[in-house]
């Protein structure tokens, strides 16, 4: 079984639209939107929910008023200011909560209870191409990387029990916490970037992020008419850094129609931009199947 | 006056609007890039960088000679970063967000305070005013720690009155935030201090449904809200519905163009570039300024 995770640095490159546009060129994939913090990708594949689970991570702090004898102590040792003093009440602030413990064990009444924190829900689903794994987390939650980890997992489990060979997920910007975990155990890192000075400079974060957990680079320039000059430059730095140049795709409002449509733009037959991604693809699918240097 | 400029989806215009305010603020104004793991406003804003400081955490060293292997840190860190294997303790520093623990817990002494850089702050001057930089090191995994101290900067260099820390009586300069993508823990970590938060997004099914994610998780903060819709005339009338449903202002639309996306490939400050857009970032600026008045008089009364 083999894994493809598309990842970008910079957000807004047409990730998404283009993971959606493999998805139905794939045969025999799993697919799983590992962008737990914004998922866009079921709004082209519409998953119909088979199983819904509730996602539970971590813990976080709540003064018990009742207990709490103002000593002060929790917000001595807090590190990340997450206890307030407020007229000689204390409390703990959840979205500063790194959910440590360190109140909870030292402080000296045992006033400070540790709830385990309901972060948000996961599905195993399926779509008009096959199976789907995606996820919700609640806003403002911080455990993504545990839930890409799951998410992964079970994608994996699922993958296995079908017969499948190929396992597509969809990443999330940056190089972060969702996006180190997305990496692991991946076969082969697809970056979507686009000819822009922060395109440029935040594909070369990500790709020696995959270097340093030495996963092999494909690049993808979309939009690369917006400027031809720095798209040359990006295949350019691709050779010289021993990344795949999988090639170049135009600036294509059809795009924009085709989500408008909910549809992934390989299903309208005329788009050249679909046309194009289809040579993409079987790239990748000859390096896939075939083990051949991109 | 603080604001963050913050967005669902990635990629909608973040840097392009920030930017653009910069060139038309009248007076000086501060930037501050907290998308530590993705930098990109220093590419446009060509600031002097006059300082450049290696950002630390706290971590726990061990000391093999008093540590007895009781495991006690290890069964209290609550992220794994320390384990008991056999004979050896392992310590997994990308895990460990600093949280001073197990240093508190170990009965033997046996783990002492070191320094682990987690990334960089760069200082310096653009044209438009101070400028502040945090970059997260490629393999690390949490950013909050980082943005925390960039802050921490800001305040320090400004005296800013209005962010925690900050000294009374002085007046700052306005502050514009660029936040991370994404509404978990880091652009929650961004726009916390502001006094109000600009969300950018486009017409878009995907830009709608993640600047709907991004108004739910800010709005715990009771902080101003309005929203600028870039690329406006794309995609379809989702965002404007939802946006008069929800009670959101809109403070501006940038329409979409070819030449504001040719501009932005080649660095350069949009507003700039193309005048004609002066008047939309003008119009944002007053009522981005309104929006905290507004609320600040609301708050006394």
């Amino acid at each position: 079984m083999r894994e493809i995770v598309m990842i970008s640095g910079k957000g807004g490159t047409g990730k998404t639209c283009i993971t959606a546009a493999f998805a139905h060129l794939a045969d025999n994939a799993m697919v799983c939107d590992l962008d737990v913090d914004a998922p866009d990708l079921h709004m082209l594949l519409a998953p119909v929910v088979e199983e819904e689970h509730a996602f539970r991570s971590g813990h976080e702090a709540v003064i018990n008023q009742e207990r709490c004898t103002k000593c002060g102590v929790c917000a001595e040792l807090c590190r990340f200011g997450a206890v307030r003093e407020d007229q000689g009440k204390y409390a703990i602030d959840s979205l500063r909560c790194e959910g440590c413990k360190v109140c909870v064990h030292f402080c000296p009444e045992q006033a400070v209870d540790f709830v385990e924190k309901h972060c948000g829900l996961w599905f195993a689903s399926i779509m008009r191409f096959g199976p789907m794994i995606h996820a919700r987390l609640f806003p403002g939650e911080e455990t993504s990387g545990r839930l890409v980890a799951l998410l992964k997992k079970e994608a994996r489990l699922r993958a296995k029990a079908l017969g499948l060979s190929l396992i597509l997920c969809d990443g999330t910007p940056g190089i972060g916490c969702p996006v180190i975990s997305s990496l692991s155990g991946a076969n082969l890192a697809v970056v979507v970037t686009e000819p822009t000075p922060s395109g440029r400079h935040d594909l070369e974060r990500v790709a020696d992020l995959c270097r340093h957990f030495r996963i092999p680079v494909a690049v993808i320039v979309n939009k690369f008419d917006l400027n031809p000059d720095n798209s040359r430059a990006i295949e350019a730095y691709c050779l010289e850094n021993g990344h795949a140049a999988l090639g170049m795709l135009p600036y294509d409002e059809e795009v924009t129609r085709a989500m408008v449509q909910a549809k992934c733009i390989t299903e309208c037959p005329t788009s050249t931009f679909g046309n194009d991604l289809r040579e993409i693809w079987k790239k990748i699918m000859a390096h896939h199947v075939g083990y051949l240097p991109l | 006056m603080i604001f963050a400029v913050a967005s669902g989806k990635g990629g909608t215009g973040k840097t392009t609007v920030i930017t653009s305010l910069a060139a038309i603020w009248e007076g000086p104004v501060t930037l501050v890039d907290l998308d530590v793991e993705e930098p990109n406003l220093h590419l446009f804003l060509k600031p002097k960088v006059m300082r450049e400081t290696a950002a630390m955490l706290e971590v726990p060293v061990h000391d093999s000679d008093k540590c007895n292997l009781c495991g006690e840190c290890a069964m209290f860190c609550q992220y794994k970063a320390l384990a008991i294997m056999g004979k050896t303790m392992l310590f997994y520093p990308e895990m460990c967000p600093g949280c001073g623990g197990c240093l508190k817990i170990c009965p033997e002494g046996a783990l002492s305070p070191g320094g682990r850089e987690i990334g960089r702050i760069a200082e310096g001057q653009t044209e438009f005013g101070r400028f502040f930089m945090g970059r997260l090191r490629v393999g690390e995994a949490m950013s909050p720690p980082l943005m925390q101290q960039v802050k921490q900067r800001v305040v320090a260099q400004g005296s800013h009155a209005e962010m925690p820390g900050g000294i009374e009586g002085c007046v700052p300069d306005d502050v514009l935030i660029d936040a991370p993508p994404g509404v978990s823990c880091p652009a929650m970590h961004a726009v916390m201090d502001a006094d109000a938060i600009v969300l950018v997004t486009e017409p878009t099914p995907f830009g709608l449904y993640d600047f709907r994610l991004a108004v739910e998780a800010f709005s715990i903060m009771h902080k101003p809200m309005g929203a600028v819709v870039n690329r406006d005339g794309i995609g379809d009338q989702g965002v404007e519905e939802y946006c008069r449903e929800s009670g959101i202002p809109i403070w501006a639309r940038i329409p979409n163009s070819l030449a504001v996306a040719q501009a932005y490939s080649r660095g350069e400050i949009v507003a700039r570039k193309l005048p004609e857009l002066n008047g939309i970032f003008q119009e944002l600026k007053k009522r981005m300024r309104a929006a905290v008045t507004v609320s600040r008089e609301v708050e006394r009364a």
